[in-house]
């Protein structure tokens, strides 16, 4: 307490200690700590909670929030993007993605390739949505949408078929605006 | 009449029936409402909403979680003796509601002069106080006891050394009360404040009694016996449904009955601006007020370290409480 103060030598830290507790000055700064901290819980009743009530209310996510995949068609012609190549699911860390492919017949044009996908499944209870499938697919066939509430009450219905991805999700979620 | 010779007024009996369940009914009514203004306003201080899920602004949450505790199962540690813990609830909740009786609520003659608006007037109304809250910590040292649980067992003696080292201060707080007005009823103390609330000349008084009163009710920031992050839930680790749920209660009665000796004996009780039957309204004003500066407190500070609660009471308190007797004897002698 009574050592006078030294500058610090080169290899020393300089340390500030706050005043020794007990004694009156102690009791002193006690009640006025406690004091300062009744000042700062009153001050949180004026203020508006800052509480976002989820289901009601949605926090908006940014435009490149990896969420639920979404397959995508040509805008003009209808047909799917995808060509079954698999390189997604070959790029995919979880393993769960599932392509199988089939040839376009005249008949049954189903992609602009020469192959599509027969069948094309996600599985929701794998997948960690890292976005690497996003990046391997040569056609931008397969992007990561901004949807997150996947939850559901069978691990089958996990499985997402490629129907179900081709198609608009039921919910969507509130995008940021730019600055927000 | 030999029994309640100590009482200075009595009602028949049928009137003194009525009163007590008036006044158990009442507090009874008034705990849930307590719990949801202790949730909703903690929420608040924390700038957060606090429960609002359950009916509409979260009115129906105390009944929810009423109903909750009532279907809950109860289960015994085989290492515990049933039939004591099966009474510590009992005893806890008994002394609380106990201890309500003299509590006044307005003086015989506010509504009425063949009865008065407080449970019963006892000559040595403090005295009563004091019995029946040490009653309330022997039952947190029995039901901790009895659970066979060494978390249920360190809160129980948590609780043992708090209820000494407070007990004292609080005792010695509210003598000085009694002193200067020149009885232990509490019917008497408020009398004498016809002039000026005790708050004024026992401010010092009025500062040891609050915070030993924290410390009596076990509330933060003096929650050591059931301080969830060191000992789980401390005595009522072993408890679940309705008797966690009397212990809970009791806890909440007794605050209440501190905030309203806390009114009665520092903040003049009935008396207040307006004509005398508003007296009760005052009353429960004032009650509602220190309630809401006990969750205020809650809300702010943290719970003391075990030596910290120690060396506060024996330290401080004690010698602070003993000091402002010294200082009340010498004056009322002197002048």
């Amino acid at each position: 307490m009574t050592q006078r103060w030294n500058p610090p030598e080169r290899d020393m830290l300089s340390v500030q200690r706050g005043p020794e507790p007990g004694g009156l000055g102690g009791a002193y700064r006690t009640f006025a700590a406690t004091l300062r901290g009744l000042r700062t819980t009153l001050g949180r009743l004026a203020e508006e909670p800052v509480t976002i009530e989820y289901p009601e209310e949605k926090t908006p996510v940014y435009p490149r929030f990896r969420g639920r995949h979404k397959l995508h068609t040509f805008e003009d012609t209808g047909l799917e993007k995808c060509v079954g190549c698999s390189l997604c699911a070959a790029a995919c860390p979880a393993d769960c993605i599932r392509v199988v492919a089939a040839e376009n017949t005249p008949d049954n044009q189903v992609s602009a390739g020469e192959r599509y996908a027969a069948v094309y499944e996600i599985n929701m209870s794998r997948c960690i949505f890292c976005g690497y499938c996003e990046i391997a697919c040569p056609f931008d066939a397969i992007t990561m949408g901004n949807d997150f509430e996947l939850a559901d009450y069978e691990r089958s219905d996990l499985i997402f078929t490629k129907e179900m991805l081709l198609s608009d999700p039921v919910e969507r979620t509130p995008l940021r605006r730019e600055g927000e | 009449m030999s029994v309640l010779g100590a009482v200075s007024f009595a009602e028949d009996w049928w009137i003194q029936i009525l009163k007590s369940l008036l006044i158990f009914a009442f507090i009874l009514q008034v705990v849930p409402l307590i719990l949801l203004l202790e949730r909703k306003l903690l929420g608040r201080f924390q700038a957060r909403y606090g429960p609002n899920r359950v009916g509409p602004y979260g009115l129906a949450q105390p009944i929810a979680d009423v109903l909750k505790l009532l279907s809950k199962e109860h289960s015994t540690p085989r290492t515990a003796v049933p039939w004591m813990m099966a009474i510590a609830p009992v005893i806890s909740i008994a002394a609380a509601v106990a201890t309500l009786a003299v509590i006044p609520f307005g003086d015989r003659g506010t509504w009425g002069d063949s009865f008065g608006l407080y449970g019963i007037d006892v000559s040595i109304g403090i005295l009563y106080f004091f019995a029946f809250g040490s009653l309330a910590f022997y039952a947190l040292v029995l039901g901790g006891w009895a659970s066979g649980s060494k978390y249920s067992f360190l809160g129980s003696m948590r609780s043992a050394a708090q209820l000494i080292s407070y007990e004292v201060a609080i005792g010695l707080s509210l003598l000085g009360v009694a002193m200067q007005a020149g009885s232990l009823s509490i019917v008497e103390i408020v009398d004498a404040q016809d002039t000026i609330w005790f708050v004024v000349p026992q401010f010092a008084g009025f500062l040891i009694f609050t915070v030993a009163g924290f410390a009596e009710t076990a509330r933060p920031p003096f929650d050591l016996p059931e301080a969830d992050a060191e000992i789980v839930a401390g005595y009522n680790t072993e408890y679940g449904g309705m008797r966690f749920g009397s212990f809970f209660m009791a806890e909440y009665i007794e605050v209440i009955v501190i905030s309203g000796v806390a009114t009665a004996v520092f903040l003049g009780g009935w008396h207040g601006p307006g004509p005398e039957s508003l007296g009760p309204l005052w009353v429960v004003l004032k009650m509602f007020a220190f309630i809401v500066f006990f969750i205020w407190i809650r809300a702010t500070l943290p719970r003391l370290r075990y030596d910290q609660l120690m060396s506060l009471g024996w330290k401080v308190l004690l010698p602070l409480a003993t000091l402002n007797i010294l200082i009340t004897a010498i004056v009322l002698v002197a002048f």
